[in-house]
């Protein structure tokens, strides 16, 4: 008998399908990965499973029995664990309380703490997921969390696991340990749906492969019988061509860093002597891990900060003004990190949102916003970009985390910039998303923009960047040419080994 | 100066302290409990001035006094349910129904109030509760004469803070209220009803909110006068906050407010021809939002207060 079966499931969220009749299976021990772009419709199959959504057609069946639609509690009792895409966790409680929650009758003169430690003892060790039952769930990073939302299903004895993109956080080495503990938990007798858009991932761990694109399933093949081209052309529903990166003659200088410092914050470590030269046509990539300072730059670059030293030179003029309304009239580009809290206001619809960067020059007369102008602008925006999306009108929470970065493309990059500043503009987008979107900032370039390409992906960053500069406890190496580095040199000098003297500066 | 000193150390001021705290002890845990569960009330004014008129008509019907109590209760459920209709389920906005639900309840208390008593000019007085010593601990010096030799409604309200802790931190459905004030998203996620869970707490924190209204008529007077509750809810909305959202601290922040209180009381007593006495009304709120500055910056408030859950929504 087949675990879990998935039987003519459709779901419509207004005018946009989500899922449409949609048939799959899982079987016992098996790990079967879930594969498509942003917004093909995994997530939305996955919280009709777990209760979240009800579907609108169709019915699904947990070892042969119907489960009940919409009813969280129904699919937990089911055995099915889920660990979502993002946590579903409470930042001021513990570890042990996030677990405990809802596992006990709610009204019980004592929590049975005691227990609960036992058995959290006994399936850490078990699984080798290593947590302090008693540490605050906010002190923890995010594969700690991670490990935190596996327990909980474990701890409820789930026999089907969802895992809903879960590398998307991870580093390589995070990534390397859950699939020993997911392969570990498979030979406990488990079964796992594994859903991501990371091929090479896919392919490391699972038995077969089901393939959704547009809210439909358009291919499932054993994972021995697939490959990374033919995947990522099933995903796309065409072959996928990553931009290729062409050097070109650059011109003068859009930005100047000289000896510029920064003191720490919450936000960033601080920064010491950094000494930056971006030019006309050129991509400089800014490798580092997270937290080594790259938050304190880009907020110096968007005008968010000032730094407590040194001189920023912007188009040539000292910059006297830390403001960022002025830097983006005056030509600056920002496609920030958090998309979805800096990028956009989630609540507003997306005509509103197009505006957002620009509201004092695209206003009529200075204070009455032209709707009509800004209506017809967005409808353009979203062909031009091909923004997928229900029109201008649409609550722009309702996207997906692609089409919201295309969102923000279009509205930074229409004005033509000649410098912009890209933090991690590729995080967490799928096949077809990044190589629009570094297709993008690659024409952006031809046009005659500087860039700064702020990025953890050493692949992302050799394939696009002109000189590569790395970034370690705030202070700056580089930058070197592209063709003079290897990214092990690179990765190495992310973790401070290397001193720039060894090597030859460009 | 030396006068106010000397004063701290009478049995008699602190026991017109504990008796000005007993109704915001009520009110205030009332509030925090809803707020725990991710909901604002800000029906709480409403709530208290319901309560006080409800215990009130019951004696002054005939009634038992602690009959009232469970009536004032009921009460004050009804209108926590009426909240979490609006909130809870409906999603409004909370700040919005909560003045609404304000307004509402003092209207009513004043309409019943004027249609059952038309035409008196002094308020008629019921039997109120009575203070009793509790043997042994109110023969301690001080101490024991202001805090143990108090109206059973009092009492009430120390064990009312025991009990809140306990069920807040020790016991299941605590936790799930806490999480639902948290993240409601992870409860529902581990297969809790979450709307039932803030409804539950938010009536819960209403019956509390009027039972601190009822303290006014059935213990401290014994009478209902028009504006009585003079806005000790707001007051307890503040409490809330300096006590980040903690039983035991706002036990003592209703305690620290109502010294204030008192002090300012007998102050006016002394100082009166030197300085007006409205500076002297005005010192307890001024000094706690001095406390709420220097106490309630770094609180942990909860991160989904505010925030309405609505299900099958995208996440």
């Amino acid at each position: 008998m087949k675990k879990l079966q998935f039987s003519k499931i459709c779901k419509n969220f207004g005018s946009v399908v989500a899922n449409d009749n949609i048939s799959l299976s899982l079987g016992e021990g098996e790990i079967l990965s879930v594969l498509g772009e942003n917004g093909a419709g995994k997530t939305t199959l996955m919280n009709i499973l777990f209760g979240h959504y009800i579907s609108d057609k169709g019915f699904i069946e947990v070892e042969g029995q119907r489960l009940t639609p919409g009813s969280t509690r129904a699919s937990l009792d089911a055995g099915i664990g889920m660990v979502h895409q993002h946590f579903t966790l409470a930042d001021n409680l513990t570890v042990l309380e996030n677990i405990i929650l809802g596992t006990e009758p709610l009204i019980r003169l004592w929590s049975q703490k005691k227990q609960a430690y036992k058995k959290l003892k006994t399936l850490s060790k078990r699984f080798g997921l290593l947590i302090n039952p008693d540490a605050k769930v906010a002190d923890l990073t995010v594969g700690e969390k991670q490990r935190v939302e596996i327990i909980k299903a474990l701890y409820r004895d789930a026999s089907i696991l969802i895992l809903d993109e879960p590398t998307a956080v991870l580093t390589p080495q995070e990534t390397k340990q859950l699939f020993k503990v997911l392969k570990e938990m498979v030979n406990a007798g488990l079964s796992i749906m594994f859903i991501s858009h990371k091929l090479h991932e896919i392919l490391e761990i699972s038995d077969r492969i089901v393939v959704l694109r547009d809210g439909k399933l358009v291919g499932e093949v054993a994972t021995e019988n697939a490959s990374k081209e033919s995947l990522a052309e099933m995903m796309v529903g065409r072959k996928v061509t990553r931009p290729s990166y062409e050097k070109l003659k650059i011109g003068k200088a859009v930005l100047e860093l000289n000896n510029v410092c920064l003191n720490a914050s919450e936000r960033s470590t601080a920064l010491s002597d950094i000494n930056l030269k971006i030019h006309e046509k050129e991509i400089v990539g800014l490798a580092g891990v997270a937290g080594n300072g790259q938050a304190g730059l880009a907020s110096i670059l968007q005008g968010l900060a000032s730094p407590s030293s040194g001189e920023f030179k912007l188009f040539g003029k000292n910059l006297v003004k830390y403001d960022p309304c002025y830097l983006t009239e005056s030509g600056v580009a920002r496609i920030p990190e958090d998309r979805t809290n800096e990028g956009i206001i989630g609540e507003m619809e997306l005509w509103e949102n197009f505006l957002g960067e620009e509201l004092r020059s695209k206003a009529k007369s200075g204070f009455i916003i032209d709707k009509k102008q800004a209506v017809s602008n967005a409808e353009k925006l979203i062909q031009e970009y091909d923004i997928r999306c229900e029109g201008p009108f649409a609550s722009t929470r309702l996207l997906s985390g692609g089409n919201i970065q295309k969102l923000i493309l279009a509205r930074s990059l229409s004005n033509n910039p000649r410098f912009i500043i890209a933090n991690k503009p590729a995080r967490g987008l799928d096949e077809g998303a990044i190589s629009f979107v570094q297709q993008q900032i690659i024409d952006a370039k031809t046009q005659g923009a500087g860039v700064l390409l702020i990025s953890e992906d050493l692949d992302e960053i050799f394939e696009l960047s002109d000189r590569i500069a790395v970034i370690f406890e705030g202070k700056l190496q580089g930058p070197f040419d592209s063709n003079t580095v290897n990214i092990n040199q690179v990765g190495l000098m992310m973790s401070g080994e290397v001193k720039a003297e060894s090597l030859h500066e460009a | 100066m030396m006068e106010l000193f000397e004063m701290m150390l009478t049995a008699g001021l602190w026991a017109s302290v504990i008796r000005i705290a007993t109704p915001l002890i009520f009110a205030t845990l009332g509030e925090l409990i809803c707020e725990r569960a991710g909901v604002l009330n800000l029906g709480i004014e409403g709530i208290m001035t319901i309560g006080a008129m409800a215990g009130w008509i019951w004696v002054y019907q005939g009634g038992e006094l602690w009959g009232g109590v469970v009536f004032v209760a009921i009460v004050g459920m009804l209108f926590g349910f009426l909240h979490s209709i609006l909130v809870v389920y409906l999603g409004l906005s909370q700040h919005v129904s909560g003045i609404g639900i304000t307004l509402l309840a003092s209207s009513i208390s004043y309409y019943a109030y004027t249609m059952l008593i038309p035409f008196s000019t002094t308020p008629p007085k019921i039997v109120p509760f009575i203070a009793f010593e509790v043997p042994v601990l109110s023969s301690i010096p001080i101490i024991g004469e202001a805090f143990f030799n108090q109206s059973a409604l009092t009492y009430l309200a120390y064990i009312l803070v025991i009990v809140t802790f306990y069920v807040l931190y020790k016991m299941p459905i605590g936790l799930t209220i806490r999480m639902a004030g948290e993240n409601p998203v992870a409860n529902e996620a581990q297969g809790i009803n979450v709307l039932l869970i803030r409804t539950g707490a938010v009536m819960v924190g209403s019956a509390l909110m009027a039972i601190g209204g009822a303290f006014l008529t059935m213990s401290a007077f014994d009478a209902f006068y028009f504006g009585m509750i003079n806005g000790r809810g707001w007051i307890c909305i503040a409490l809330v906050i300096f006590a980040s959202w903690r039983p035991g601290k706002a036990f003592l922040g209703a305690i620290l407010f109502a010294l204030f209180e008192a002090l300012q009381i007998r102050a006016q007593l002394i100082g009166a021809d030197v300085i007006p006495y409205q500076i002297f009304s005005m010192m307890p709120y001024f000094l706690s939002i001095v406390a709420m500055m220097l106490v309630a910056r770094r609180a942990a408030y909860p991160k989904a207060l505010l925030v309405p859950f609505r299900q099958g929504d995208r996440i």
